[in-house]
């Protein structure tokens, strides 16, 4: 549970129900989309959104706010969620996601939604970008930060690691990478046992040069700590490895990679709302 | 009812029945098999289904290594990402040396499940035609993949098969002989000749019963291979009728408007249309209205097909 001495977390606690609320509704309207991912990253989502990114919903382009990349892109509709939530766009706007001439985009899209900074979809690519606002902010003497969220599936692309190298060599400690950690990927390897997407990730990251904090992703109180710790760390990129699990909060989708991009059906909606709505 | 099957099925249930009289077949994952349908060649043989993770340049490369020892890897991954994300690695280990690789783009064109513009693969069939020893293929239906992939096997040397994702009805015959490089008359006419590539060419045909209805007679020419490409067949199509309209779910700058824009204006220049996206990244929605919105549906077709009418009458 989410400890009490932290003020706030109730309310966190409240608006990452409804989140996961307006996730699963919009997948079930749109009969598109992911669950899975966008469900383990609710609690890191809010966290961001509503407590540590410098932002102003009005302002979606403020030239002076830290920037927020979602590599993982296919989890767009958890991102869509949280920003409704916190004013970027009309709540009732999550209901027109991967309809046609929408702003709400299957994945990441900056040329049509309001206070996405970076473009994204197809996987690994989102850190190097991260990389180059991190670099340009520090050029320009802005005391900005980036953020970005990668997948431990996504974690095996190449591209990862390119990244891993330079963000390390450049010394960026404006910027911070976040694991969304739910140990399961699409398929994955299930045969002859099954296996997590990435072993050691916190090691892999050290060796690369990088400061690394290893947390509980549903837990507000460590992220937010760990958003904290990230700051006071200089000489070094961050990343926050969030343990998690894939589809939380849904009984029957948790831990399955068969519900990475699965949509419910109406009992399984029905079930999945009652879970929610009793949640703590 | 007429019976509808979805390509990637068919491949799925093809690779197993490939790899079952074919001990040198192995499948090569990208964490994709649960949309490609690979994930059935893994529950028949898993110990011949590679899972390569989420990283699609070492797979090509892999695939690379495996062919020069004697396997035929087949490897399952989104049309976008063979065509760009891996596009150096098959040019310098795969098409290069001309290693005997098959590669599948699942989920080709602008239907991709709801998935958006980073998902739609509108330019993998210009890359592959520029792309020395790469032989192309766009099915028609879930007859000709199976079809096609016999031949692939058969074929010694990189192949690229372009997939679609729903279900869409059986054209072919089911004792139809694929042969690579040759396109396919699939009605006769003298008015207008309709030139599809992939499962665009079933459009062709509700396009040509249409022209039908107002008595306009249109000849359609299946090229279901875009390399190497079947000039014969382009220039005959051409000559029956003088108007040529081209239809593909790709982009027409390189595709198959391309491709026959290329041969009819160096051997039988005539007027033609193509219809197909636009230079225009695509977006997230149902297959209906991107089909609409973008410029592919049969009445695109006919409205390309009266443009030349209209033409040839002034
Ligand atoms: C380059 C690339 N390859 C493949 C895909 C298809 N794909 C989308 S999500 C996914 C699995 C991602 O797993 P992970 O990063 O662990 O995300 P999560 O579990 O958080 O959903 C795959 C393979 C893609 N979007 N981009």
């Amino acid at each position: 549970m989410i400890g009490s001495a932290f003020p706030g977390n109730s309310d966190l606690t409240e608006i990452a129900r409804n989140v996961r609320i307006n996730i699963i509704r919009s997948v079930h309207h749109a009969k598109g989309g992911h669950l899975g991912g966008p469900f383990s990253a609710v609690e890191l989502l809010v966290s961001l959104y509503f407590h540590e990114l410098r932002i102003d919903p009005q302002n979606p382009s403020w030239e002076e706010r830290d920037r927020f990349i979602l590599s993982k892109g296919h989890s767009a509709i958890g991102l869509y969620a949280v920003m409704a939530e916190r004013g970027f766009f009309p709540k009732e706007e999550l209901m027109t996601f991967d309809a046609i001439d929408s702003r709400l985009q299957g994945h990441p899209d900056m040329t049509k939604t309001p206070g996405i900074d970076m473009s994204s979809g197809s996987l690994g690519q989102g850190l190097s970008a991260g990389i180059g606002i991190a670099l340009g902010a520090r050029m320009l003497g802005k005391d900005c930060r980036t953020y970005v969220m990668i997948g431990d599936g996504e974690a095996q692309e190449g591209q990862i690691w390119e990244a891993a190298f330079i963000a390390s060599r450049y010394k960026l400690d404006n910027l911070v990478a976040i694991l969304d950690n739910n140990k399961v990927q699409q398929f994955g390897w299930q045969y002859p046992m099954p296996l997590p997407p990435i072993d050691h990730p916190a090691q892999k990251f050290e060796a690369f040069g990088w400061n690394v904090i290893e947390i509980n992703g549903h837990d507000f109180k460590e992220i937010l700590d760990a958003f904290a710790a990230a700051k006071k760390v200089k000489g070094k990129p961050t990343i926050i490895i969030a343990n998690t699990i894939k589809g939380k909060g849904i009984s029957f989708a948790e831990g399955k990679y068969q519900w990475h991009a699965r949509v419910p059906n109406d009992e399984e909606l029905a079930q999945a709302l009652v879970e929610l709505e009793k949640a703590g | 009812m007429e019976k509808v099957l979805a390509q990637r099925d068919v491949f799925g249930e093809t690779l197993v029945e490939l790899a079952h009289q074919d001990p040198r077949i192995v499948c090569l994952d990208g964490d994709l098999s649960t949309s490609t349908r690979a994930d059935l060649m893994f529950e028949a043989y898993p110990e011949r289904f590679l899972q390569m993770g989420i990283a699609e340049q070492n797979m090509f490369g892999v695939a690379a290594g495996i062919a020069t020892m004697g396997f035929i890897p087949f490897i399952s991954t989104f049309a976008v990402f063979a065509a760009k994300r891996a596009l150096d690695q098959i040019r310098i280990v795969i098409a290069q040396p001309g290693l005997n690789v098959k590669f599948i783009g699942a989920y080709s064109g602008i239907l991709t499940g709801k998935t958006g513009k980073t998902h739609q693969a509108m330019e993998d069939l210009t890359v592959f035609r520029a792309m020395p020893n790469v032989v192309s293929i766009a099915p028609i239906d879930g007859v000709e993949v199976r079809a096609a992939m016999r031949a692939m096997v058969a074929y010694n040397g990189p192949v690229y098969l372009r997939l679609t994702r729903d279900p869409m009805p059986i054209i072919m015959a089911e004792n139809y002989e694929f042969k690579i490089g040759k396109a396919i008359v699939l009605r006769e006419g003298h008015d207008i000749s309709l030139i599809g590539t992939g499962e665009q060419t079933q459009r062709c045909l509700e396009a040509a019963k249409l022209l039908a209805e107002e008595g306009v007679q249109a000849y359609v020419l299946h090229v279901p291979t875009l390399k190497p490409l079947d000039n014969e067949a382009i220039v005959k199509a051409a000559s029956a009728t003088g108007l040529v309209v081209t239809a593909e779910d790709h982009s027409i700058l390189g595709g198959l408007g391309g491709a026959v824009a290329e041969v009819l204006g160096e051997e039988y220049p005539v007027r033609m249309k193509r219809v197909g996206v636009k230079d225009t990244f695509g977006e997230s929605a149902p297959n209906g209205p991107l089909l609409e919105k973008y410029g592919l549906t049969p009445r695109h077709i006919v409205e390309a097909a009266h443009t030349l009418l209209n033409y040839r009458k002034s």
